[in-house]
């Protein structure tokens, strides 16, 4: 339950983040957002057996995280905690894929490739959507999803829920903290308080988003979000966009670490 | 744990965006119609409330391990089914971006499985079943209970459907099936249990707030919602499941070619229409409706022999420069990482 400070962290810390002013903090928040869906439809793409194939794709993650200077260590630590998990779920394969494959002069089970691949695709995938989130940020997200289309009321609730994530955090963790202290051999909460203390909780926030939308409502709030002046997509949007759309297309259909290597060992010999 | 992108082909996890957009348009559309719309802050409070929550640890005495709230549930039963399921679009989509817990090409199948069984199938078809005749702890008690273990097993079950479709793990159904479905009912019956408990508590101490949510939810325009319903599903099965029994037999296009020119396919007389084949082999990303070098997890044969051609192990040359061109390419990498950075002291330190 330490999870409420740390994620309140996270949070704040990707917001700050989303306040720099480089050159991908800039782009358009919809060219992103389409590079983000192109990026993790070809990584997925991949078959299970792919390594090699699959590494030039590593490019797009390092060229974002240096050109938005992005700290590494504090987004990828998101990734520690996500890893257990998806290497749960990959270890089993090595034992149940035992066709015996020769790499490199060793002689080792598939099941490890596949393996790899995974723990190689969770690292992109989930860094491209930190990165995502830390380049843009919430609010020019919603617009850049407002402008996909997506209705408008979903985007406003998505965006009260970000909005009132931090203010229930410390109302949750508060609770907590008072029923720890009251109660500190026990581990997590007794079942005897399940009730009270979750619905103790529930009820105030409901007369919390009573009082909410009475102020919006007093302040002309009648369901419309405005985003304020569109910004155009310029012709360096469409350009970042085409170009990592081509490098992708590129990576998926050649296997570029492959040539890459057959260059040099055709060098050397 | 939410799935995360590296357990998905593009095929499922565009399948289960189409299925979960067409139940979130169905779900706006029906807030706005009943006029609902000034529930948006409640939503929007309830969901960073269910986002709190979510952490908090509910200790099982006896055993010394604890579980934690989903909340599709208490979000279903608070705002009704569509307002929840939505609530849940929004937490699990905050939670694919800044915690990366759940990818965002899986987004789909995530709000599927976890904010559809239970707002959309538990909570009118069991839940709501209970306490239709009225309220009492006993009856939330026991349709708390069985809605959220039916909900979770489907949510369980749901996973291991898309993961085994997918084709990206080697896991075979049965196991997986055997070990997702158990621990599964156990997060359900505990998520059975606090939503019981939180719900006993708000009826007893403000009881219109849960009386509001039953009456006449039921009802409805239900033919559209059976429409919707049975679409998704289709789209879902048939785009995964029997396009393993798509038959390798010629359609009657290529029967009859065979009759009549003895091939096919036509052969390509040159000139322009070999250029456009040309380029059509080269971009056509699923050739044959699957992917370029393996076929897909039911395709065996196909995948065992292409596996055995495409796989560089029997050639230790191609090896050995596939490995070396990796090594290349991650190096490349990071050096352009450093580059650029190197670049932006540069340009910092002269114009500072």
């Amino acid at each position: 339950m330490a999870d409420f400070t740390s994620s309140l962290y996270n949070m704040r810390l990707m917001d700050e983040l989303a306040c720099k002013d480089t050159f991908v903090h800039k782009l358009h928040p919809l060219i992103k957002i389409l590079t983000t869906i192109a990026y993790l439809f070809v990584v997925v793409s991949y078959d299970r057996h792919e390594i090699i194939g699959l590494l030039p794709m590593l490019f797009y993650p390092v060229v974002v995280f240096f050109l938005a200077e992005l700290p590494i260590k504090q987004v990828l630590a998101r990734l520690l905690l996500i890893e257990p998990f998806i290497i749960a779920i990959g270890i089993l394969n090595p034992f149940f894929d035992s066709q015996v494959i020769i790499v490199g002069g060793f002689a080792i089970s598939r099941g490890w490739i596949t393996f790899a691949s995974i723990l190689l695709k969770s690292l992109f995938t989930i860094t491209a959507a930190l990165i995502l989130i830390c380049t843009t940020g919430m609010d020019k997200l919603a617009a850049g999803l407002r402008m996909l289309k997506v209705p408008r009321l979903f985007v406003l609730q998505l965006l009260l829920t970000y909005r009132y994530i931090s203010v229930l955090i410390e109302e949750v963790s508060r609770s907590i903290r008072a029923y720890k202290l009251r109660a500190p051999q026990q581990k997590g909460i007794h079942p005897s308080v399940w009730g009270t203390l979750v619905g103790q909780l529930l009820l105030r926030t409901i007369d919390r988003a009573e009082r909410v939308y009475q102020a919006m409502f007093v302040r002309g709030f009648t369901g419309e979000y405005y985003t304020g002046a569109d910004t155009w997509v310029t012709l360096r949007d469409v350009a970042y966009f085409g170009g990592w759309l081509s490098f992708f297309i590129l990576a998926r259909m050649v296997n570029i670490p492959l040539m890459i290597g057959l260059l040099i060992s055709g060098v050397i010999s | 744990m939410h799935m995360a992108d590296a357990l998905i082909s593009p095929v499922i996890g565009g399948t289960m965006w189409v299925a979960t957009a067409g139940v979130a348009a169905y779900s706006i559309k029906k807030i706005q119609d009943d006029l609902e719309e000034k529930k948006v802050p409640l939503m929007g409070v309830m969901g960073a409330f269910v986002f709190a929550s979510q952490m908090i640890n509910f200790s099982i005495p006896g055993t010394g391990s604890s579980g934690h709230l989903g909340g599709g549930l208490i979000l279903a039963a608070m705002l009704g089914p569509y307002a929840g399921f939505l609530a849940m679009a929004s937490i699990l989509l905050i939670q694919a971006l800044f915690f990366g817990d759940g990818g965002l090409l899986a987004y789909g199948c995530n709000v599927f499985n976890l904010g559809f069984y239970t707002c959309f199938i538990t909570y009118p078809l069991i839940y709501e079943r209970f306490v239709k005749k009225g309220i009492s702890a006993k009856r939330i008690m026991a349709g708390s209970m069985i809605a959220a273990i039916v909900g979770l097993q489907l949510g369980a079950f749901s996973v291991v459907l898309e993961t085994f479709f997918s084709g990206k793990t080697e896991l075979p159904f049965s196991t997986f099936v055997l070990m997702m479905q158990p621990i599964h009912l156990a997060i359900g019956i505990v998520e059975g249990l606090v939503t019981a408990a939180v719900l006993t508590f708000v009826w007893k101490a403000r009881p219109e707030l849960i009386e509001k949510q039953i009456s006449g939810k039921i009802s409805g325009n239900a033919s559209i919602k059976r429409i919707i319903y049975g679409l998704a599903i289709a789209a879902v099965v048939i785009g995964g499941g029997l396009s393993w029994f798509a038959s390798s037999n010629p359609d009657g296009l290529e029967w009859s070619m065979e009759k009549t020119a003895g091939t096919a396919e036509l052969a390509d007389s040159g000139g322009i229409y070999g250029i456009l084949a040309d380029i059509q082999s080269k971009t056509a990303f699923l050739p044959d409706y699957s992917f370029k070098n393996d076929g897909s997890v039911s395709e065996e044969q196909v995948s065992e022999t292409s596996a055995e051609v495409a796989w560089p192990a029997v050639d230790a040359g191609t090896t050995v420069s596939g490995l070396l061109g990796g090594a290349m390419t991650l190096v490349l990498a990071v050096m352009i990482g450093f580059f650029i950075r190197y670049v932006k002291r540069r340009k910092k330190k002269v114009t500072a």
